[in-house]
């Protein structure tokens, strides 16, 4: 299961570098009391990929005393695990429960149960579905009896019969339509739901008046069909849509709830984040968040600045520097006097800034939303000139008005209610066969229209953490003891010791971390220190101290390991790909120019921008779109955040930061870019499908309005039609999946997303 | 002719079962995870449902 092993491969690294579990505190709090002193907690696991996923966790959590259930849902990718609150009299700590599927590799978050109300509409649209499917296919087989020449008597009974099933499913089914064309037309606008609810209504209406008066015809069957397919397509709609999560909330999970103030008498307080002020010096442990932005007056330690740059070496911090609120405090304890004050952090300044992105997003209208613009006043005025002109003609008023709700039926927006979704979820399908996630059908379409795409750096174009890249060279046992001492750090060097070395067994004995340095250990064969070439050999260190460690016994090296961050697979040939689209690329970075520059000419970009602020990058991203273009934006960190909100359309590898995840339209699961010309290049082949599908609706609707409107559409030819056109649009839709060369393609993006990350491990 | 007082009737229940089936099933939660339970049929552990 090759698709499995990439994944937990990312996911332990994604976790390991310091993402950090939630606390036992916080869990008890997100964990729901059931009762009998059970408690059950949602995690979100990502990772979660196929069957052994399933079974491994779930059997590693039923190991555990404290559980009593636990269940993965594959769909959601969510754990839920219901817990005893004591065990033999101890109270059970639910951070373990954690820590067990951590170990198994998997990444976890504290599931926010936000997405439950989208669920609860998308229950309510499949009863919906059911109960409309279930009247039409009973109205229809009585409708069959009526068409094939029952009369009278009978005739009347089915039509009674009819009448009384339509009418409950017409009221509980049709509710979602009345609902959103009311709303619509109290906002003075229209859209696909206004001629549905009319053509609905009056049909149902005129259906009974003809029964009471034992008229022939009788538009039941029509009406609930209508309704029946309008519903999947809804249901199909409201699937597509809706899977995101609040970005908002995600950020607010990075920074931390309070911090420890020092008083200028020596006593500390913990206090409420809120409750900071600037001036007051506060505590910072090896592992904790930055809560406000400050300077460091005592202390050194390695920060990890991925939230603020992307970039993810650390950086060294001693006395006098300043720090950013979010940044990860990785190695060292330091003393803080903040600088400002929650409101006024760089966390609070990203969170304003994604908030005032989302605004750009919300001018697209969907597809869809734009035909029902012309759509629906054409069919209107079809059927109030169909009533009038025989009314002209033969002076019978219920006569014309059986034909203009003839007209309103056959013209009905069932094909194109269905034709969009359709193909949306047909596309979503084969993105999600090739390893990339969509979040919203709208996203397709937006991606389907783009003619720029920018790139971030770190994380994005390049893996985002340093490789060992000399494996080879060194010893195993050097390496294996290595990769035992590195366990002990969130260094993001150490983790790259993890990657290299899966399997280690635990150091017993006292090991020490030296902030800036490295870690050393005392054993019975020698102290050995991992870190610097200074730390560990205690000789000049060298320049380039990021990119190699040295373990050393009692100051001798036995190994020098070299690392370098390296492309992801398959980069140049996503961006050949890219070019070959007629797009224009480009790099958007918060690094360093030099490193910036190195990547763009190693893969011939010529346009690139480094040492951007997540402003600056959320203004280029609007730049563009002033001049007239659509973007995309493919990133992965906080900081690239507000530019994936501001882009016409965005992307994320699920390596992502939880924030850059949740604000992108894509999330790709595979290693290689190559993910990104292939959601293009299916969005593009989806936006032609839906376009052959609006042809196709079109088209049967200059066919079959002139027979409605001469009269001759009885319900049978309604019946007829109305189906005919659906299957054909949903044929065409499943065309997406069968098209001869797009097999082949699959074979090709699927051949490529997963080999080389096969042989990376 | 006379039948269909007892065929419609039987018709709109034997549906009338399908679809109460179907919303029970529904609501007991046998559709939250379709990926899922197509991984499960494979799984044999000890051959009793995972809850």
């Amino acid at each position: 299961m090759s698709c499995c092993a990439t994944a937990v491969g990312t996911t332990v690294i994604a976790d390991a570098a310091g993402q950090g579990l939630p606390s036992s505190e916080e869990l008890w709090l997100a964990s729901r009391a059931l009762g009998n002193g059970l408690r059950q907690t949602d995690l979100s696991a990502p990772g979660v990929h196929c069957g052994a996923c399933i079974t491994t966790l779930e059997t590693a959590l039923r190991a555990r005393p404290e559980v009593e259930r636990a269940r993965v849902n594959l769909s959601s990718r969510r754990v839920s695990i219901v817990w005893k609150e004591e065990v033999a009299g101890k109270r059970s700590d639910p951070a373990e429960l954690v820590r067990a599927i951590s170990e198994r590799g998997y990444e976890t978050h504290l599931f926010t149960p936000r997405g439950e109300e989208g669920d609860a509409v998308l229950k309510q649209l499949i009863r919906a579905v059911a109960v409309s499917g279930f009247a039409a296919a009973n109205i229809m087989l009585l409708s069959v009896s009526v068409w094939s020449g029952a009369d009278a008597a009978t005739r009347d009974l089915f039509h009674w019969v009819s009448a009384m099933m339509a009418g409950p499913a017409l009221i509980y089914a049709g509710r979602f339509f009345y609902q959103s064309a009311w709303n619509a037309l109290r906002h003075g606008r229209t859209n696909m739901d206004v001629p549905i609810a009319i053509a609905v209504t009056l049909s149902y209406g005129m259906s009974l008046l003809e029964t009471i008066s034992h008229g022939t015809h009788a538009w039941f069957d029509a009406t609930v069909t209508l309704l029946f397919f309008l519903l999947i397509g809804r249901t199909l709609d409201h699937m597509m849509r809706d899977r995101a999560r609040s970005a908002i909330s995600g950020l607010a999970r990075l920074s931390p709830r309070g911090a420890t103030v020092l008083h200028a008498d020596g006593s500390r307080e913990y206090r409420a984040i809120d409750e900071i002020k600037p001036g007051e010096r506060l505590m910072i442990a090896a592992g904790e968040r930055i809560p406000v932005d400050g300077r460091v007056v005592l202390g050194s330690s390695d920060l990890d600045r991925a939230v603020v740059s992307g970039e993810s070496a650390p950086m060294p911090v001693t006395a006098g520097n300043i720090v950013e609120a979010g940044t990860l405090n990785l190695t060292g304890s330091l003393v803080l006097e903040a600088t400002a004050s929650a409101r006024e952090s760089f966390l609070a300044e990203i969170m304003g800034l994604m908030e005032a992105a989302e605004g750009g997003r919300a001018r697209y209208r969907r597809i869809a939303d734009r035909a029902a613009q012309y759509y629906s006043p054409v069919v209107h005025l079809l059927a109030l000139l169909t009533f009038v002109g025989w009314m002209i003609i033969e002076g019978d008023a219920r006569h014309a008005m059986l034909v203009a709700v003839a007209v309103l039926i056959i013209t009905c927006p069932c094909a194109l209610g269905l034709a969009v979704p359709v193909v949306q979820v047909v596309a979503a399908g084969r993105l999600f066969r090739g390893g990339v996630m969509v979040k919203d059908g709208s996203a397709m379409e937006r991606l389907a229209e783009i003619d720029t795409v920018l790139f971030d750096k770190t994380g994005t174009l390049t893996v985002g953490r340093p490789w060992l890249v000399n494996a080879a060279e060194i010893a195993p046992d050097a390496l294996a003891m290595a990769a035992a001492l590195a366990v002990h750090s969130k260094h993001p060097i150490a983790t790259a010791f993890q990657d290299a070395a899966p399997r280690v067994s635990p150091l017993e004995a006292e090991i020490r971390e030296i902030p800036g340095a490295g870690i050393e250990v005392e054993t019975p064969g020698g102290v050995y220190r991992l870190g610097s070439r200074n730390f560990a050999t205690g000789g000049p260190g060298s320049g380039s101290g990021q990119s190699e460690a040295v373990l050393s016994v009692d100051r001798r090296e036995l190994a020098c390991f070299r690392f370098e961050d390296r492309l992801r697979p398959a980069t140049a040939s996503a961006i050949d790909q890219i070019g070959e689209m007629g797009l224009t690329v480009a790099i958007l970075s918060g690094d360093r120019k030099p490193v910036v520059q190195a990547l763009a000419e190693q893969l011939e970009i010529k346009d690139w921008k480094a040492e951007l602020s997540p402003r600056d990058k959320l203004q280029v991203c609007a730049d563009v779109s002033d001049s007239g273009r659509r973007a995309l934006m493919v990133g992965d960190g906080i900081n690239d955040a507000p530019a994936l909100r501001a882009a016409h359309v965005s992307m994320a590898p699920a390596t992502a930061a939880d924030v850059g995840r949740q604000a992108a339209d894509f999330v790709f699961m595979h290693q290689p870019l190559i993910a990104v010309p292939f959601a293009i290049a299916t969005s593009r082949r989806a936006g032609r499908l839906i376009r052959q599908n609006f042809a196709l609706a079109i088209g049967y609707n200059l066919i079959a309005v002139p027979i409605a409107i001469l009269g001759y559409a009885t319900p049978l030819v309604a019946a007829v039609a109305m189906s005919t056109s659906s299957l054909i649009v949903v044929a065409n839709a499943l065309r997406l999946n069968g098209l001869a060369s797009s097999s082949a393609d699959e074979g090709r993006w699927s051949a490529a997303a997963t080999q080389p990350s096969g042989s990376g491990r | 002719m006379n039948t269909l007082v007892y065929l419609i009737p039987i018709a709109l229940v034997l549906g009338g079962l399908g679809l109460a089936a179907f919303l029970w099933a529904l609501k007991s939660g046998q559709y939250e995870d379709l990926d899922g339970a197509s991984w499960r049929v494979l799984d044999d552990g000890d051959g009793r449902p995972q809850d």
